[in-house]
């Protein structure tokens, strides 16, 4: 038997917490209010978009000829459009057409870039300098253009909506995790794992994959609110939902054409997306600081 | 019987790392020559240490062996199989009998795995044991190096260097392996720790047979460790002797010199003669003609720079390259 070693005291022998990096970081984002604001709009955003049918009082495509281009009242609390339709009930489905554009467009780009890019700084060499130049032409290309083009291609359903965006918006993370990738594959505890025999699927899965995870998880968040203002653009002008379903965008539009008569019409869902875009951009940086204390 | 004792053979080893200019239309200009033709064998159950300065191609040296890098030209035979010629899930499947120590125990464990799934990585890796028996596995070797299975469910960060170091040395062992290379196995660590870190490996060595090689630059270290000890200088194997002879009679100059600095445990033991040696070490890109040390060398006289000293056994089990001796 080897010799006893000191250094081990009775202390160590307590029964205590052993928090990962993970729940570290979880600690951190919870003291953050900043984010802790931000995370709980985006929860009541999901919760809205989730009960969507139950929350409304209204059918949001149901027109009332009775009730045209009303002032915010009890029986309408943000008023009705010209149309005749709820501006409620809108805004709240709204709200579900927007966080499915957020979530799973992030989804596909999740989907895109995160094999491309780890393949891409795992492989090295020519596999990546290939992979990265076509990253480069899609980044190249101006965002609003291509998804322009691709709805055009792809005709106006939603699903295909999200496959535009994804499409175009891929090109960051397959960028950052291959820079991730590429600068832990160079540290010394993936040579070890190599040096103690482990598999390539195991090197990628068990130690490349879980140390990059920070910065995507944050980019990802980053790219939520980008997805719906891009999505609200374009229903802005005329491509992205098409009515009647109610999209923040297409409300805006709807209502522009008599801003200064009926400002409300454009008020609640231009805030409704500025909101989001807050949320979602605080969550992001309280993320950021919590997965990475050092990068402040 | 000679052959038989035998569990690493290297032969002319040489591993030399290209430099390219330009980005898209590269081109070689030169290369480093980390390591260069370095020829020694380890005995099983042997201790064989390695001293250099830091640059002269020992981390390269450990790697080469390994496999972690292919060679440029020589072999490595490791238990009569050539680990150079070795490539994909064959070369992975020896990598259960020889393990490395890393230098450095802050970078080289992974911090989102717990200690329990890092000293598992390589029993995973070759479907040793059942799921149970692998806990309870790391539990024993947890014990073996000092530590206990109350860590097993912690993370690197909540241990110290020592304490870390341990749990480098318990993943190495958890395969069972035959050979582990030691890279500066407790230079990052406190003086206070060294000791039981060396110890420790020590006694591993007689409880599971093991055959080390032991790298560092350290002479004190290495002299407290090594049945054997290799002197390398720029890539170079300068000298190879039992530790004994080694310590007590250093033909090389280099090695003269090198155990001229290491300060005497007391004032009165300061042996008269001192080499002492000048400069910086050469850069490996473009290393001195002839003998590599001779332009640091006292001893150096014009003929240092035309001939390339070979290897010569100079006493029984001492070879030494120097034309000087």
């Amino acid at each position: 038997m080897p010799r006893p070693i000191n250094g081990i005291t009775e202390a160590d022998r307590l029964p205590r917490r052993h928090p990962s990096l993970w729940r570290d970081a979880g600690r951190r984002l919870l003291r953050n209010r900043l984010a802790m604001a931000g995370g709980i709009i985006v929860l009541a955003m999901v919760l809205i978009a989730l009960l969507a049918d139950v929350l409304s009082p209204y059918d949001p495509i149901k027109q009332n000829y009775n009730a045209i281009l009303e002032a915010p009242s009890l029986r309408h609390l943000v008023g009705t459009d010209a149309l005749g339709r709820d501006a409620l009930s809108r805004l709240v489905h709204g709200a579900r057409t927007s966080m499915t554009v957020g979530i799973f467009t992030q989804l596909i780009v999740l989907a895109i870039g995160l094999p491309l890019g780890a393949l891409a700084g795992y492989g090295g060499g020519r596999t990546d300098n290939l992979l990265m130049r076509f990253t480069d032409i899609v980044y190249a290309f101006p965002e609003l253009l291509m998804v322009i083009l691709l709805q055009t291609i792809f005709g106006g359903s939603i699903y295909m909506l999200f496959l535009a965006i994804g499409l175009v918006a891929w090109t960051n993370v397959a960028r950052l995790t291959r820079g991730q990738i590429l600068s832990l594959k160079e540290r010394e505890f993936v040579l070890a794992a190599r040096a103690m025999g482990a598999t390539g699927a195991v090197i990628i899965w068990r130690h490349l994959l879980p140390n990059s995870l920070g910065p995507i998880i944050v980019t990802v968040t980053f790219g939520v609110p980008r997805a719906i203002f891009l999505e609200a653009a374009l229903s802005y002008i005329g491509i992205g939902v098409k009515p009647p379903t109610p999209s923040w965008g297409t409300m805006v539009q709807d209502g522009y054409g008599a801003i200064f008569s009926f400002p409300h019409l454009v008020a609640f869902p231009a805030l409704a997306i500025a909101l989001v875009m807050l949320a979602f951009t605080f969550l992001g940086d309280g993320l950021r600081d919590a997965l990475d204390p050092r990068g402040r | 019987m000679a052959e038989d004792n035998i569990l690493i053979d290297v032969q002319n080893l040489t591993k030399h790392f290209p430099i390219r200019r330009g980005i898209i239309f590269e081109r070689i200009t030169g290369s480093v020559q980390a390591v260069d033709k370095i020829s020694f064998t380890i005995r099983r159950g042997e201790t064989l240490g390695m001293v250099g300065e830091s640059g002269c191609g020992k981390t390269t040296l450990a790697r080469v062996i390994l496999g972690l890098m292919p060679a440029t030209s020589g072999h490595v035979y490791f238990d009569g199989e050539d680990v150079c010629s070795l490539k994909g899930e064959k070369l992975r499947l020896l990598r259960k009998d020889m393990q490395l120590v890393f230098q450095d125990p802050y970078a080289s464990l992974n911090p989102r795995m717990t200690v329990e799934a890092i000293v598992r990585t390589p029993m995973k890796a070759f479907n040793l044991y059942s799921n149970a028996e692998q806990k309870e596995k790391v539990g024993e070797i947890l014990n073996t190096v000092g530590l206990t299975d109350f860590h097993a469910k912690r993370y690197p960060h909540q241990f110290s260097g020592g304490q870390r170091q341990r749990i480098g040395v318990a993943r190495a062992l958890a395969a069972s392996p035959k050979f582990i290379i030691g890279d500066e196995p407790v230079s990052a660590l406190d003086v206070s720790i060294r000791g039981q870190v060396l110890n420790l490996l020590k006694d591993l060595q007689d409880e599971f047979h093991l055959t080390y090689l032991f790298i560092s630059h350290d002479l004190s270290v290495v002299q407290h460790v090594s049945d054997r000890v290799a002197v390398i200088y720029l890539g170079k194997l300068m000298e190879l002797a039992t530790g004994d002879d080694l310590y007590r009679e250093p033909l090389h100059p280099y090695t003269q010199a090198l155990l001229a600095a290491v300060p005497p445990p007391s004032p009165r033991a300061r042996r008269t003669e001192r080499v002492v040696i000048h400069g910086e070490t050469p850069s490996p890109a473009n290393p001195p003609s002839g003998c590599r040390f001779r332009t640091r060398c006292p001893k150096a006289i014009v003929e240092c720079a035309e001939i390339e000293p070979p290897l010569k056994e100079e006493r029984p089990g001492h070879v030494v390259a120097c034309i000087r001796v």
